[in-house]
């Protein structure tokens, strides 16, 4: 398993055991991106300013008079957590060489909501223009604050109140939007996919974006007990199981060079992963099979997209 | 539930634009009340790999210096991630 | 002190105001008839003109996106827009004014689509009227240049922290070339130097902005922003004499016209007041008792002045350059007849709903309009919907 070229610690007790997210947030019990979030602040690497979308964690972490940020944290709407931080990375660097502000990171958040679906304009102008900051997106696959209603993330065959698993149609049918290809797409140095599954190969990749002299992207899988319906105890396992089955491929695009991280040479069925969840549930019935083959072809297509971008990008040796 | 409306502040006494000025104050509202199983940890078989420590959504999960981890009981919500990561399956979850 | 006289449009004048005025980012979008400002602002930015960080945004939404979180770092931030970029970013001027966020932005003030159209009238910024953003209409393009100068200063007020936009008409303000005295580089870096914000994102003192509030509290932060626009208010009359010490140019809220023994009183804003005064004086000419009051500060409202301006008038003409559908009446009757409700000696007054879409308005129907007045004064008539001038019918 070779996960992200660098890492930023190599054991659990080398992670800075200062909190900069939580406690009394008011995030579900077991709920995934409060993981993805403060296993970000983890890879912090000195004075940060956060901008977050609005979501679940905006809402959950910041319900006034209560704050569980411990770095300078700013909402503004929901599709422009990237714009925002774009003014904020410019009004720095002024700053700064005016020596009226000492250097800091900017990371946007947003969930899925305010990256695949509202947010991509900004996200698309952010990546464009070049800033120097970082995006991270934790995907928990709908619109879960507001109810569990369906995004551009959600995958084919989950149910949710707005892609209702009825008698006529089995839930989502579309495909989920590729946002590491629109990222990747601005041709920008640093994109990568992660879940919280892993704690070492997500904090070392935000801590590379950060790093990373230019805008970087993160798409953190972090699973949703209340919109999946799962046990909370479960929200690692189902975010490893994701990795295991290739439904979502754990990979880095570094300078234009493809690279998988998590090879799974055996992949488990999709079955397994599927029936942990609610929102699945249905498509164990007969007459809706054909959505469970459909999302195996999706996997597979998609894996061989990336093995052969993968291959097409890695780095030729150089002639004698 | 008097008292808590004569602690609130008025327009002219709070910060302006919502600011909340003092970091991470949500540790005043103690989520711990939320849950109906509390984790148990037997230390006997921990082998402290903090597995459970970095794992934690809250985080509940403090680093002990003999212990290795010690659960903070203020905030856990009874999610039970803890004892389904550890390696060793040292952690129950106790019904309250 | 020295100033010099440069023919200027008013998009260049806000443009050259701008780049005086230590603006430590622009982050904005173009759109005619603003597209001047931008362009010129780019140019400044390329030359070494202007140290500002200048960020071409994807949309005007992300224009004021950028501008608040620009703002919140303690930066000195201008933006312009006009029409459809203003309607765009309707939600982040809410944003904005609620966070407190002392921006500058010149409006090109141009219709609204549909029909689409790109001249001048009012109709954008009457819909951000509620927005919370201090709004003040300039004639002509030294006062765009002027006006931008003073907003940054007002803005920034500690007790009034509101963004502020500064009006001109679109195409007839913001092309019209016209003569401007400019302020040398120095006089303006003294009297804007470099921000410094109090309320600020930084890591050294971590702050949380831009929190979820339920009924509990969302409240107390309105009344704030009330009281901060009112403060607004409460400076002008120090900021108007702070600047009239730097350029000898003297400015009011209102700017009254033969009003003293007036019987009626025509009030404009933006470019029409410019011809309102010569109607006036047309009209005084021929006998008629006539007087103009252009409103410059138009939020927060100056109702003191303009009530005690228009004692003893018996009609008045409201001229409104934008339409409120289904409303009683346009906006600035709305807000004129308000302030006049509780007065003793109330005026007949009469809305007239002119320009829209650029539609030219002459000096011959601003004076058919204050005689319309007057007529509905003396035959007691009540003209309860707008006269529409200049509409063909």
């Amino acid at each position: 398993m070779e996960s992200s070229t660098s890492q930023a610690y190599t054991k659990l007790a080398d992670v800075p055991t200062e909190e900069l997210f939580g406690p009394g947030h008011r995030l579900c019990a077991g709920c995934g991106p409060a993981i993805a979030m403060r296993m970000m602040t983890k890879a912090f690497r000195g004075p940060t300013i956060v901008v977050n979308a609005t979501g679940c964690v905006e809402v959950s972490s910041t319900p006034y008079p209560y704050t569980s940020w411990g770095v300078p944290w700013l909402h503004v709407l929901f599709e422009n957590a990237a714009a925002s931080a774009s003014g904020i990375v410019e009004a720095l660097n002024k700053l700064v060489d005016d020596r009226r502000a000492k250097k800091a990171d900017v990371v946007a958040v947003g969930g899925d909501g305010g990256t695949f679906d509202i947010g991509v304009q900004a996200i698309s102008g952010a990546l464009e223009r070049g800033h120097d900051l970082t995006y991270i997106c934790y995907d928990n696959e709908a619109y879960q604050n507001t109810g569990i209603q369906r995004s551009g993330a959600t995958p084919i065959g989950a149910h949710t109140t707005t892609s209702v698993a009825g008698s006529v149609i089995p839930g989502k049918l579309e495909p989920k939007k590729d946002m590491m290809a629109i990222a990747i797409a601005h041709k920008i140095p640093y994109a990568a996919s992660a879940t919280i599954a892993d704690w070492k190969d997500y904090i070392s990749k935000v801590r590379r974006a950060i790093e990373v002299d230019g805008p970087a992207f993160i798409h953190v899988l972090a699973p949703c007990q209340l919109g999946w319906r799962y046990d909370p105890s479960l929200t690692i396992q189902i975010a490893r199981m994701a990795v295991q089955t290739r439904i979502f491929p754990v990979y880095e695009y570094v300078d234009g060079v493809y690279k998988i991280n998590f090879k799974v040479p055996s992949p488990k069925p999709i079955e397994e992963y599927l029936k942990l969840q609610g929102r699945f549930r249905h498509l164990f019935q007969d007459k809706n099979k054909w959505v469970i083959d459909k999302i195996k072809e999706n996997i597979e297509a998609n894996w061989r997209r990336l093995v052969m971008l993968e291959e097409a990008t890695s780095p030729r040796p150089s002639q004698p | 539930m008097a008292s808590q409306k004569a602690r609130m502040k008025g327009w002219r006494n709070v910060e302006i634009a919502g600011a909340i000025t003092t970091p991470r104050n949500s540790r005043e509202y103690k989520t711990g009340v939320w849950r109906s199983q509390t984790p148990e940890i037997d230390y006997d078989k921990c082998v402290k790999c903090l597995f459970c420590w970095i794992y934690c959504p809250e985080p509940t999960i403090l680093r002990h210096p003999e212990k290795g981890v010690e659960i903070d009981p203020d905030y856990c919500k009874g999610c039970g991630i803890c004892a389904q990561v550890c390696p060793v399956k040292c952690i129950t979850m106790k019904g309250m | 002190m020295s100033q010099k006289v440069v023919g200027m449009t008013g998009d260049e004048a806000v443009a050259y105001a701008t780049k005086q005025s230590n603006v430590d980012v622009i982050s904005a979008y173009p759109i005619t008839p603003q597209t001047i400002i931008v362009e010129r602002l780019s140019e400044y930015s390329a030359n070494g003109e202007i140290k500002a960080k200048y960020i071409n945004v994807e949309s005007e939404h992300s224009a004021m996106s950028g501008c608040i979180g620009a703002s919140l770092i303690g930066a000195r931030v201008f933006t312009a827009t006009a029409s459809q970029g203003l309607a765009l970013m309707h939600e982040a001027l809410y944003a904005a004014s609620g966070l407190r966020c002392p921006i500058v932005m010149a409006v090109a003030c141009r219709a609204l689509s549909a029909p689409i159209n790109i001249h001048g009238d009012h109709s954008d910024v009457m819909g951000s009227r509620d927005s919370g953003w201090i709004q003040i209409f300039t004639e002509n393009p030294q006062e765009a240049y002027d006006t931008t100068l003073i907003a940054f200063k007002l803005a920034e007020k500690e007790n009034v922290l509101t963004p502020a936009m500064v009006n001109l008409d679109g195409f007839i303000t913001s092309h019209a070339l016209e003569k401007v005295e400019v302020l040398d580089d120095q006089t303006v870096s003294r009297y804007l130097p470099p921000r410094k914000a109090r309320m600020k994102l930084d890591p050294e003192n971590p702050v949380t902005l831009g929190v979820f509030t339920l009924y509990d509290y969302y409240f107390e932060f309105k009344r704030q922003q009330a009281e901060a626009i009112k403060e607004a208010h409460k400076e002008m009359g120090e900021i108007w004499n702070g600047f009239q010490k730097i350029s000898d140019r003297r400015y009011s809220n209102i700017r009254k016209h033969r009003l003293k023994d007036a019987d009626v009183a025509v009030i404009t804003m933006g470019s029409t007041s410019g011809t309102a005064r010569y109607a006036v004086d047309e009209l005084r000419n021929k006998g008629v008792k006539a007087g103009s009051v252009a409103v410059r500060l138009f939020r927060p409202f100056p109702a003191k002045e303009l009530r005690q301006a228009l004692e003893g008038v018996k009609a008045v003409a409201v001229l409104d350059r934008a339409a409120s559908f289904g409303a009683p009446m346009a906006p600035l009757y709305s807000d004129i007849a308000t302030m006049l409700y509780d007065v003793r000696q109330r005026p007949t007054i009469v809305d007239f709903v002119y320009g829209l879409g650029g539609r030219d308005i002459t000096v011959d129907m601003i004076a058919s309009a204050a005689k319309q007045a007057l007529e509905a004064r003396r035959k007691k008539r009540v003209i309860d919907e707008p006269v529409y001038l200049g509409v063909r019918e």
